[in-house]
């Protein structure tokens, strides 16, 4: 395992700061989530109402990015999906974490057993493809944004066990937990003094992952109709739309997959600038 | 080498025992009534009841998780509910479409990758690395229906090369069923072939800093020769095991993309038959995918074997 | 002409001087010793001659190797010198070769590329080398991978690939600083002789003096990017013209002024302060044959031994003899297969964690590797403070900052100390962090595994200090776990011989040391480098 946690906390911010993934992820991130927070309060028209004398205008100046077959206007759309994709992959992280991270450091502290069990289970839900357990299971209690996060937020679960044990089964043989177990510590609060705060790194590069990933597979979801349900603006359903609208109106097409591009690329750029600063090895190769 | 593979392949059987059960009765739990949504909500509850019995609804759900697993392993997945006909033989039809198409997509997408991987470790932190990483970049970021949708317009609706969708079938000739799918695939490959990719240089990158290159350069092996040499064996580890969940991305890719593209591959029928509530066929596609993942898992374990002399040999 | 000859070598990484001038020459079938601390420049003059520096750095000044100018050669020129004429040995044997090629791939590979032989006369010339360097086909087979090899053996496959094409000069890069004692003794002594059959140059990168005292015909010493001193071994070592030399070989030399150990008169004696009894472990292999029963590998083998308050003992052995793990039963990290182990008569196998408590209090521990030793995220004080969760009543945070203080004052460092983590610390000061945290509780034991063997000399001398005042100030009883014999000749009374999972020699140190007994310790003894051995044989050769 690399030294994770090698670097302090200021000594990383300073790092982070000269690396250029880093800054650049973390500005689009920010933007967007900027956009979404900016829809609570103002979107250049209503996206509740539908104007049928509007419908289908190319982009202009009264409608930057045009406007859809109900004459709603897709700039303020795609401003009210960033809501919905991000709420829906940020609960589904906090599923995979809140249940993956406690699973994997206890597989990796317990050991024996308790570990293959858990690994053997592991296996078996890495091998249903994420999207296709997604689609089951949002099949099954019925699409919408709810079911979406819960199917999303499922098959986070073992990457974030995964990744919570790696990170463990690298830290317990280490010294400075011997010494801390020499000084009597139990399991408990040995995962939660030494272990978590040294795998905390690793956990939030996945986490960026998670989050992209995430975003993907809600649009994915929603484009085939299971995801969030109209009236809710969502990006995966704007596309949905606009494929049989290709040939008059492509617009209608390209600027929801862009805010979908654009977002994912955020958050992977943030991801590589932490892993970057973090990871001395990666560093030391540049 | 006989334990590890005895070990990976009981591993993969007790990870499909415990697939079908979980897909088995995660699915008949769900609501709704089969037989009752053939029939309409005007039939009568003895016609339903009827149709219950003739679908074999009425047995316990136990022994039908076990006539049917025992189905599975004589590759008979039962009678489709709404097609009527042997599960078995819709999979054979759909997957002539599927198959060839993930096929062609995981192939295009390392053939692209692995060589973008080499060149960009090969000449890190110059132009050409620094372009092949943001346009990578990029790739991994993009949707890939969406993709699929840009292409249609470009190719399909712009240029009219190739058709937009829809599938002639195979006996009408290779070449037609194969420009069918041409986009279909690249649109799967491409944002593959970007993750792949970065991934590849990574590891060529990771490898490049062990002390074994230091002792083959110390040799007297040029940096190339070193690269070709020492570093892309033991860069392959990491690639393999990211080529095998590929496999699995590409799968579920697959069912989206054949929405996109009114392909009748296994996606749609999945899709169609989730929709209908024509569980045997929901369970019977599914299976089947999660059987491909394992196999596919099985061999790159395999193929580690191959690569590794440590998972071969013990001291 | 000289063989090499370097003159006002400077290197700089970016901004910073790494090289700041060097001059240095070797000749035709001579050895050349290269001694310095850590950070000083050794390793990257090695690459420097080497031109496999890392990307960034720039090098001035003048390297000439057999007429050839080596910083103005083209890349080709160099690949055409680096293993045929130039070969280099590493220090870390375990990550040095390709894992995935066999040992005869690897060392045929530079013959086939630089005399273009077919591959099964590379093959033929690999067979013979690897059999001059001690790996017979018979037993060794081409086919073998590294993972099938230890460490030594490793280390003698990289020999034959460095001089399979007997090079003019060879660069040994701290070649046995990760192989123990005996270990050591045999690398050198194949280095040693290739050198004489071959005529070759050697320069042999080190940072233990004694080492490089019993091979090097000339030394020059390093610190800080710039030669200090450099001249003929003996002389140079002898005379201590340079400070630098002096202190150097006076801490090489340290030996720590403490007052023996008396043993109590037996009818004042109580239980010992710590009693092993038949301590086993059995580890368990991983299973080769479907069938077949595992086969229990036996780390630790009926050991038996007591320790009395305030004593000093030393348990040595070779790697891989099973000290380690019976230092972490000791401590009650790990469960004896069967045996027991008391302190204070009260056994600890079986206890439960509440019960260990006690116990705990009175045994801590010290490990070997200063940077792996905490955890980063967290402060000195919380760091120091850690084994006080040991106590029956937990302090007040003002009795606790108090203890961290009064501690850190005992091994030498500031109350402002506290507030720093880890990584602001040297080696040598964590070493000193290490110790406050296992003395807080005061026990009445310290279990030391490897403590200075990661540190450089003038360093270790510090630390070995520190650890006989402790002794002395507050009659802390230490089992030391070492391979290095000066460091139990240095601080112990008495010292314990460990060989594949048993004591087979126990006794006074002085004695043990001087007259070993036993095979292994015989062994060990004769292979540990000895400064004053070393500088004796070498005035007699140099006159």
């Amino acid at each position: 395992m690399s030294e994770l946690g090698a670097v302090s906390e200021d000594g990383f911010l300073k790092k982070a700061f000269g690396n250029r993934s880093f800054v650049a992820g973390l500005v689009i991130t920010c933007l967007v989530a900027a956009t979404a927070l900016l829809s609570f309060f103002w979107t250049p028209y209503d996206v509740n109402v539908l104007i049928v004398s509007n419908r289908m205008q190319s982009p202009s100046l009264q409608h930057l990015f045009g406007t859809d077959q109900f004459g709603r206007d897709v700039l303020s759309m795609i401003m009210v999906g960033a809501r919905n994709s991000i709420a829906v992959a940020l609960v589904a992280i906090i599923i995979g974490m809140g249940v993956g991270v406690p699973l994997g450091c206890w597989a990796a502290a317990r050991g024996g057993y308790v570990d293959d069990v858990l690994m053997r289970f592991n296996d078996v839900v890495f091998a249903f493809p994420a999207l296709l357990s997604a689609i089951m299971i949002t099949a099954i209690f019925g699409p919408g944004a709810i079911n979406a996060i819960i199917a999303i937020g499922i098959f986070n679960i073992p990457v974030f066990a995964r990744v919570a044990r790696a990170g463990a089964l690298g830290l317990w043989p280490r010294e400075f937990v011997l010494a801390a177990r020499a000084a009597g510590k139990g399991k408990t609060l040995i995962t939660i003094e030494h272990i978590l705060p040294n795998i905390a790194n690793l956990l939030l590069v996945q986490g960026t992952i998670q989050f992209a990933l995430g975003i993907l597979a809600e649009a994915s979801l929603s484009y085939i109709g299971l995801g969030a349900q109209p009236p809710m603006p969502s990006w995966g359903r704007m596309l949905f739309d606009a494929q049989t609208r290709m040939v008059v109106a492509p617009y209608l097409a390209i600027f929801p997959g862009m805010a979908i591009v654009i977002t994912v690329l955020g958050l992977n750029l943030l991801g590589d600038g932490i892993a970057d600063t973090l990871d001395p090895k990666l560093r030391r190769q540049r | 080498m006989s334990i590890y593979l005895i070990r990976r392949l009981a591993s993969g059987l007790l990870t499909l025992v415990v697939a079908s059960v979980v897909i088995f009765f995660v699915l008949e739990i769900l609501p709704g009534d089969p037989a009752r949504l053939m029939l309409g909500m005007n039939a009568t509850e003895d016609a339903v009841q009827a149709l219950r019995v003739q679908m074999g609804l009425d047995e316990g759900l136990y022994a039908r998780y076990v006539q049917w697993a025992c189905g599975l392993l004589s590759l008979d997945f039962g009678r489709s509910y709404t097609y009527s006909v042997p599960v078995a033989e819709l999979i054979r039809e759909r997957a002539a479409v599927s198959l060839p198409l993930a096929l062609i997509a995981l192939t295009l997408s390392t053939v692209i990758a692995i060589p973008v991987g080499l060149f960009a470790a090969a000449r890190r932190g110059r132009m050409g690395d620094t372009m092949a990483m943001t346009v990578s970049q990029f790739g991994v970021a993009v949707p890939n229906f969406w993709f699929a949708l840009m292409l249609v317009y470009v190719f399909s609706v712009w240029l009219r090369l190739v058709p937009a969708g829809g599938f002639p079938g195979w006996q009408s000739g290779i070449w037609p069923a194969l420009k069918a799918l041409i986009l279909p695939a690249l649109a799967l490959a491409l944002p593959q072939a970007a993750i792949l990719a970065r991934v590849t240089r990574s590891a060529l990158l990771e490898v490049l800093g062990e002390d074994f290159i230091r002792t083959a350069r110390a040799k007297g092996l040029t940096r190339k020769a070193t690269l070709w040499r020492h570093a892309l064996g033991n860069a392959m580890l990491p690639v393999l095991t990211i080529l095998g969940l590929q496999f699995a991305f590409l799968l579920a890719g697959t069912v989206i993309i054949e929405n996109v593209f009114y392909l009748p591959g296994l996606g749609r029928l999945l899709v169609q038959a989730i929709n209908q509530r024509d569980l045997i066929v929901v369970e019977g596609v599914v299976m089947l995918l999660v059987a491909a993942v394992v196999l596919i898992n099985l061999l790159v374990d395999l193929s580690y074997a191959f690569v590794d002399p440590r998972l071969r040999t013990r001291a | 002409m000289s063989l090499l000859e370097i003159e006002n070598l400077s290197l700089d990484i970016g901004a910073t001087p790494i090289l700041k001038g060097i001059d240095l020459s070797i000749e035709q079938g001579e050895v050349m010793g290269l001694v310095g601390e850590s950070g000083s420049g050794k390793s990257l003059t090695a690459l420097s001659i080497m031109k496999l520096l890392p990307s960034g750095a720039r090098t001035s000044g003048r390297i000439d190797f057999a007429g050839m100018k080596i910083l103005s050669a083209s890349e080709d020129e160099m690949c055409a010198l680096r293993g045929d004429d130039i070969g280099m040995v590493f220090q870390e044997p375990m990550t040095a070769l390709n894992p995935l090629k066999t040992i005869g791939e690897q060392v045929a590979e530079g013959i086939r590329l630089h005399t273009g032989a077919s591959r099964a006369d590379a093959e033929a010339r690999a067979r013979s080398m690897l059999e001059r360097v001690g790996l017979p086909s018979t037993k060794f087979p081409l086919s073998r991978y590294p993972h099938q090899l230890s460490g030594g053996q490793r280390q003698r496959v990289i020999i034959a690939i460095a001089c399979a094409l007997k090079p003019k000069l060879l660069i040994a890069d701290e070649p046995t600083t990760a192989l123990d004692v005996v270990l050591q003794a045999q690398i050198l002594k194949l280095l040693r002789e290739l050198v004489d059959e071959n005529r070759m140059g050697l320069l042999l990168i080190s940072h233990d003096l004694a080492v490089v005292a019993e091979m090097s015909d000339r030394i020059t010493i390093l610190r800080e990017g710039a030669v200090m001193e450099a001249g003929e071994t003996a002389r140079t070592l002898s005379a201590q013209v340079h400070p630098y030399t002096r202190q150097l070989a006076q801490a090489s030399m340290h030996v720590p002024v403490r007052q023996v150990h008396h043993s109590v008169p037996a009818a004042d004696r109580k239980a010992p302060l710590l009693t092993v009894e038949n301590l086993t472990k059995d580890y368990h292999s991983q299973r080769t044959l479907l069938f077949g029963r595992p086969q229990p590998f036996r780390a630790v083998s009926n050991v038996s031994f007591s320790l009395d308050a305030g004593q000093s003992v030393a348990l040595v052995g070779q790697s891989g003899c099973g000290k380690s793990t019976l230092s972490r039963m000791i401590l009650a990290l790990e469960k004896p297969t069967s045996g027991a182990v008391a302190i204070e008569g009260k056994t600890t196998v079986g206890m439960n964690d509440a019960a260990l408590r006690s116990v705990r209090r009175k045994m801590q521990v010290v490990f070997q590797d200063p940077y792996g030793s905490f955890n980063p995220r967290k402060t000195v004080e919380w760091l120091v403070a850690e084994p006080l969760h040991l106590l029956e009543k937990q302090p007040t945070k003002a009795e606790r900052r108090e203890r961290v203080e009064q501690s850190l004052h005992e091994v030498g460092l500031k109350p402002a100390d506290m507030k720093k983590y880890p990584h602001e610390f040297s080696g040598g000061q964590r070493q000193r962090i290490s110790i406050a945290r296992a003395i807080i509780t005061r026990p009445r034991l310290v279990v030391a595994d490897e403590p200075v063997s990661a540190l450089d000399v003038s360093i270790r001398a510090q630390i070995l200090d520190l650890f006989a005042d402790l002794n002395q100030k507050l009659g802390i009883a230490y089992l030391f776990i070492t391979h290095d014999l000066t460091v139990a000749r240095a601080i112990t009374d008495e010292v314990m011989v460990m060989h594949e999972g048993k004591i087979v020699e126990a006794g006074k140190t002085a004695q043990v040391l001087s007259q070993p007994q036993s095979d292994a310790g015989r062994m060990l003894v004769e292979a540990a480098p000895d400064l004053h051995r070393a500088l004796a044989k070498k005035m007699q050769e140099q006159g």
